[in-house]
């Protein structure tokens, strides 16, 4: 098809106002990988199960496979890319990651960490549980969650001005 | 997986989407949450030539309540019913129901207006809407109308909206203070559909059953209003003998589907075992309410 019809998006991502033709039907996902090659978002299942393609929009957690780019237009969008602290040095999610061992292949990572973003910024010093059910939506097939649990534990208490304690099993 | 091609529309209002939707006839379909859409899309299940988004639709969001009654647009996200002290005060069934529907992101975007209107046997809101008594606001070419909830559901995907009418809210009368409810869903795990479901809502007085209504989700390609069910509780203290009565009432109007979910009978088994708790759940609520 040569004159298939695209549409006009602007959308603010890392920080950075970007501006594209899409196709209506291109996922924000291939929008972020293809188009601005941001291939930290990654795409697991494409069914909207998994939660390996989590970016945040304005401030909220969307699976990246399951929205049309240009349903994106205007918004804000944050992934992975944009997660390290401006100096460079990691987020304290990233570090809680590193520290905990919150991950094994790397995978979920991404998403994951972009989930517990957003779910930090709703829920600051969540419990164990909120945790748990805040992450439903992120499999992981390596770490058993327990280590991300704790990785999410050790970046509330950093960004809350505590050092983490691990609890006593 | 990659949709089709579409032509891609956001109209600002009601009247615009409407007629957008008026010019294409059954090749356009309203886009909401697109959490039951696009996957449908993409496996090519659902294949529109138009998509009319109805995000950029302001009087399309938002809770309020009007005197006894309270009326939730159809672009209020799963995510926005949680987070509503109105509903958590008035309804704590939509937040109950709401927190059990899929995960965290996919109740950032799916709306309640999709969830009623998509005709998904499995989707958790309908059953609910009907336990509630609530009605449709649906607005099309030739004006605008209501249905009620418990006469909206004809078969699995099948529904009373007419080709190019829009839900645009949904008005819910509110239960009396100090009610019980409880919404009792048996899942394989999180973000998947119900095996069964049951919402109950009831009043109690002197510890007997006052008023009350029941809604069964996911066993049958509709869901199901369990009134006889609910007549066989009132006057009752709920007692063993009538948990039990009440859940094979419930069974007996059930007729799910076998699945990955499990067989038919042991689906339907399990319509009265929710049935029963729900029911068990809602009266201890309602007693410590009075
Ligand atoms: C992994 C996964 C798990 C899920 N688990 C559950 C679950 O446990 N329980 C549950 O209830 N749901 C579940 N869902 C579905 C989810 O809640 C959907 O968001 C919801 O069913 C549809 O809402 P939507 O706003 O996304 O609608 P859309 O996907 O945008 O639309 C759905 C259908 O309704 C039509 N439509 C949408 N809005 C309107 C309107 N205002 N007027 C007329 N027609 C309209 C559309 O044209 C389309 O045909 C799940 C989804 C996924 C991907
Ligand atoms: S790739 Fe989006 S949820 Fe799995
Ligand atoms: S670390 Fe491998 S899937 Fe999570």
């Amino acid at each position: 098809m040569s004159d298939v019809q695209t549409y006009p998006v602007t959308v603010t991502v890392n920080g950075k106002k970007i501006q594209r033709f899409v196709e209506s039907r291109t996922l924000l996902i291939h929008f972020l990988r293809e188009e601005l090659n941001l291939t930290g978002s990654h795409i697991g299942c494409e069914t909207s199960h998994c939660g390996a393609c989590t970016v945040e929009i304005d401030g909220t957690s969307v699976k990246s496979c399951t929205m049309f780019a240009v349903q994106a237009n205007g918004a804000v969008v944050n992934t992975v890319e944009g997660l390290a602290n401006s100096d460079g040095t990691l987020h304290a999610l990233q570090e809680g990651f590193r520290q905990m061992h919150g991950l094994q292949c790397g995978f979920c990572t991404p998403g994951m960490l972009m989930r517990a973003k957003v779910l930090l910024s709703e829920n600051p010093d969540p419990t164990e549980e909120e945790i748990r059910h805040g992450i439903a939506g992120n499999l992981c097939r390596c770490t058993g969650y327990q280590n991300i649990v704790k990785a999410i534990q050790y970046a509330a208490a950093k960004l809350n001005g505590r050092t983490y304690q691990e609890a006593a099993e | 997986m990659i949709p089709g091609q579409f032509v891609y529309h956001r109209p600002a209002s009601i009247a615009e989407a409407v007629a957008v939707l008026a010019a294409h006839g059954d090749e356009a379909r309203p886009l909401s949450g697109g959490h039951s859409l696009i996957p449908m899309m993409k496996l090519r299940m659902a294949t529109p030539e138009h998509l009319v988004d109805l995000a950029g639709i302001s009087e399309l969001k938002g809770i309020s309540q009007q005197g006894q009654t309270i009326v939730i647009g159809a672009m209020t996200t799963q995510a926005d019913l949680i987070k509503s002290d109105l509903l958590a005060s008035a309804l704590p069934i939509i937040r109950e129901t709401s927190l059990q529907i899929a995960d965290p992101q996919i109740r950032t975007k799916g709306t309640i207006g999709g969830n009623v209107a998509n005709g998904d046997p499995g989707n958790d809101m309908p059953g609910l809407m009907q336990c509630l008594g609530a009605t449709y606001h649906l607005s099309g070419a030739s004006g605008e109308r209501t249905v009620a909830a418990r006469d909206f559901y004809q078969g699995a995907y099948f529904t009373s909206l007419d080709v190019g009418e829009i839900l645009t809210s949904i008005s819910i009368p509110v239960p009396p203070a100090g009610h019980g409810y409880a919404y009792e869903k048996l899942k394989r795990k999180i973000g998947d559909y119900a095996t069964a479901a049951t919402a109950v809502i009831l009043t109690m007085a002197d510890g007997k059953v006052a008023t009350c209504s029941i809604a069964l989700t996911n066993v049958s390609s509709t869901p199901l209003f369990a009134e006889e069910a609910a007549q066989l509780c009132l006057g009752t203290s709920l007692d063993a003998a009538t948990l039990k009565a009440a859940g094979e009432a419930a069974k007996s109007i059930s007729d799910p589907a076998a699945d990955g979910r499990g067989t038919a009978e042991y689906r339907r088994e399990m319509a009265g075992v929710v049935t029963a708790r729900a029911l068990a759940k809602a009266a201890s609520r309602a007693m410590k309410g009075a």
